[in-house]
């Protein structure tokens, strides 16, 4: 179709366009406002501005640093300072024997060695910090009263009650503080005015003796160094601590007493296919395998068997949800099950084991059941019966009836017309529904887990409650991301393979 | 009519009993192995089990029984308080759905684009986009949410963060299937006229795709507040925390309450999603 425009026709068309596009840009800005004002709403209501409060810088960092480093604590007491206990993470039983190498004694000393060239020595009566960086070595030690301090780096007067009260008494003040901070009073400070003026000080950075580095902080209790996010040091009234961080997961694959301790991964799939035997009346295979579960400080037995039981409950649950869920699909589907109550009946049934949802099934089943696979298997397969039913019932009502009344007109039974009529045309749902629900309900047996049913999320739950243990939670966490991969890569090719595309879905 | 059959009949025959023997065969080695999977997670649940299942399975409506028991005892208005007491963290459970699907629809749409062959060139943006969203997907909300909650403490935040990040991982794969099956055509015409890469997408890919998107998102937001409610549960705030408290007190009113608060939410979404996206993009299945 061609047509000439007179200008004025053009006109017109431009004013047309013009008004159009100014229309689109008013709701462009209009929703946009809106946006911005739904999100002005929720910082209010979610009370993120007092996030900044609750956040914990150090803990998060300790966290990330646990997650993918190890340390090793070094302990010394005062009362006894030639015995020196080395332990890994701190535990009870893990003490190093023999000492490791970055640790060396004489007959007055004892050293503790860090991967920058940096060295803490410990004396009798003192620790001397050599740091890399720093000109002069720094040197902690105790004071009369036992109180840690830096020897060449004594704290501010100010610091020392005994000595603030006596400048009281005498009528004088500090060179180095402000006069308007000084208390309005001549006699002996009391806890709040000691407390207060020990804020006022701390807040204007004056209670750290002068020209030592930032990372060194001292505390009237302790003094704690901290050159970087790898090495601690903490000098307190009764004993001496450093913690000595390396990168890595130590001990993940053979524990600290086994006999392969040593043996790397590699070492021991080398043993297992070409060595001598380690112990006698073990074949390697054995050794390793027995070794590896019982690894006390990742536990991988009780992890890898309570993934196990995580799939378990997703397979399970999924597997009665389907068995379940695919007869009840047929008894509710129109072209199917002529009596309407029936269908009625179980279309409400339907959305009712849909919306009591997963945690209230698993509140109920966990009172029933108690801890335990149970659990997490019912509430799993309630939930999705009820999905199952729903989606299923609409595809087999959805399904072509001409392929049904062919099977009719060969004299076939009524299970037979169903089977062969139209069971063909919804397998391919069916199977990709299937499937997609077993992804999602291993993610969902993870929280049901949580909740109490056991399983993965359960000792999830555990090692982060722990507090300490962050290097576990990372292996759980990373284990449970691993696991929930391959089963949505195993879930898609099967799906591929069966039906020969891949429904989009979650 | 006497059985002889062409040759070639003949071979079809032998064919298809061929098929049809294996066909079988596999049905049943999916059988065996269905029973063998069933067998062992039974086995292994009665043995992990604290209750055997028998003795559990008698015991199923005992809690919600004695929850209905104790409310039935409050009498019909005091219930009713119960109800309208926890509107509000109700609202709040929803809220925290809401924003986490608005903002990883945001973040979807946005790495949707870097993750479809057809408007992004570059291979390797695409297949990391890709695995990036992958990863995004099976990060398990729950343990995000955990490992949050202990850094921040009991707050919202947690579980938006988390139900964020597998909103987005999941959004993002279906938009960006969504994308790649769009007529290119417009592309291609906005192209001619030397549209720039962003208006391409704006006028040549959204119109095409944002009821599509918006459907999947309807649905997405009733996913995630079953989500968020479950992570209430675990100390994030709204409806799931309320829920945990009271079930700890044996609270049969408040439980009660908070169960009908949800069963009818959820019930009351899925009827409204189902509505609403029929009507965007027609009735599929």
């Amino acid at each position: 179709m061609s047509m000439t425009l007179e200008p004025t026709a053009l006109d017109a068309v431009r004013a047309d366009i013009d008004r159009k596009a100014g229309h689109q840009r008013l709701w462009f800005f209009g929703i946009m406002a809106v946006i911005l004002a739904y999100l002005a709403f929720s910082w209010v209501q979610f009370d993120i501005g007092s996030l900044r409060k609750n956040w914990k810088p150090e803990r998060a960092s300790l966290f990330l640093l646990d997650t993918y480093a190890h340390k090793d604590h070094v302990t010394v007491r005062w009362s006894d300072p030639a015995e020196v206990d080395i332990r890994f993470e701190g535990g009870n039983r893990l003490i190093y024997d023999p000492k490791p190498d970055w640790y060396a004694a004489d007959g007055t000393s004892r050293t503790v060695s860090f991967a920058n060239g940096g060295t803490i020595t410990l004396y009798d009566d003192q620790v001397a910090l050599d740091w890399p960086g720093q000109d002069e070595t720094i040197v902690f030690r105790r004071d009369a009263d036992g109180v840690p301090e830096v020897a060449k780096h004594p704290r501010p007067l100010w610091t020392d009650r005994t000595v603030v009260d006596q400048y009281l008494a005498d009528g004088r003040w500090f060179d180095g503080l402000p006069d308007d901070m000084r208390p309005d009073t001549t006699g002996p400070l009391n806890g709040e005015e000691w407390a207060q003026l020990r804020r006022d000080v701390a807040a204007l950075g004056l209670d750290q003796p002068p020209g030592l580095p930032d990372w060194i902080r001292v505390t009237d209790s302790k003094v704690e160094v901290r050159p970087s996010l790898y090495e601690r040091l903490q000098v307190g009234g009764s004993k001496v601590e450093i913690h000595r961080y390396e990168l890595g997961w130590k001990y993940f694959w053979f524990d600290f007493d086994s006999p392969l301790v040593d043996t790397g991964l590699f070492g021991a799939l080398g043993l297992i296919v070409a060595g001598e035997r380690v112990v006698p009346d073990m074949s390697n295979l054995q050794l390793v395998w027995s070794e590896f579960r019982d690894n006390s400080i990742w536990g991988h037995g009780a992890v890898l068997y309570a993934m196990l039981e995580t799939i378990f409950m997703a397979l399970i649950g999924t597997m009665i949800a389907c068995a379940v869920g695919l007869p009840l699909a047929f008894m509710a589907a129109r072209n199917v099950q002529p009596v309407g109550p029936v269908r009625f009946a179980l279309r409400r049934l339907f959305d009712l084991l849909r919306g009591i949802d997963t945690l209230i099934w698993s509140l109920i089943f966990l009172r029933a059941f108690g801890p335990g696979l149970f659990t997490g298997i019912f509430a799993i397969a309630f939930t999705d019966t009820g999905t199952m039913g729903k989606l299923m019932s609409e595809a087999v009502e959805n399904a072509d009836d001409k392929q049904r009344d062919g099977i009719q007109s060969t004299g076939a039974s009524t299970v037979q017309q169903h089977r062969f009529g139209i069971l063909p045309q919804i397998m391919p749902i069916f199977v990709s529904q299937s499937l997609y629900y077993l992804e999602s309900n291993t993610r969902g047996a993870v929280i049901i887990g949580a909740m109490g049913a056991g399983g993965i999320g359960l000792q999830f739950l555990g090692a982060l409650q722990t507090g300490s243990d962050f290097e576990n939670v990372a292996y759980i966490a990373l284990l449970v991301i691993v696991t929930v991969m391959l089963m949505d890569a195993a879930s898609a090719r099967l799906r591929r393979a069966l039906i020969g595309y891949e429904r989009p879905t979650d | 009519m006497t059985a002889i059959l062409p040759e070639h009949l003949t071979q079809l025959e032998v064919e298809l009993k061929r098929l049809q023997r294996r066909k079988s065969s596999y049905t049943v080695v999916a059988i065996v192995i269905t029973v063998a999977i069933f067998m062992v997670g039974v086995d292994m649940a009665n043995s992990a089990n604290a209750t055997p299942f028998s003795q559990g399975f008698r015991k199923i409506f005992d809690f919600p029984i004695d929850m209905f028991k104790l409310s039935w005892e409050l009498g019909f208005v005091k219930w009713a308080n119960r109800v309208v007491e926890f509107l509000p963290d109700l609202i709040l459970t929803l809220n925290m759905a809401v924003l986490s699907t608005f903002l990883g629809f945001v973040f979807a749409v946005v790495l949707a684009c870097f993750a479809s062959q057809n408007i992004m060139r570059s291979t390797v943006i695409v297949t990391f986009t890709r695995r990036m969203l992958d990863l995004f997907r099976s990060f398990p909300e729950i343990v995000i949410a955990l490992i949050f909650l202990y850094l921040m403490g009991k707050s919202l935040l947690p579980a938006v963060i988390a139900i964020t990040i597998h909103t987005t991982g999941a959004l993002g794969k279906l938009f960006s299937e969504a994308i790649e099956n769009i007529d290119t055509k417009p592309l291609e015409g906005l192209q001619s006229v030397g549209g720039s890469w962003v208006s391409r997408i704006r006028f040549g890919v959204f119109p095409q795709v944002m009821p599509i998107f918006f459907s999947y998102a309807i649905l997405r937001l009733e996913i995630n507040v079953r989500a968020s409610t479950i992570l209430g549960f675990f100390g994030a705030g709204g409806i799931g925390q309320a829920l945990s408290n009271v079930i700890q007190w044996r609270d049969g009113g408040r439980v009660t309450a908070i169960f009908v608060l949800l069963v009818a939410t959820i019930i009351a979404l899925d009827y409204l999603s189902d509505w609403i996206r029929s009507r965007m993009i027609g009735r599929r299945t």
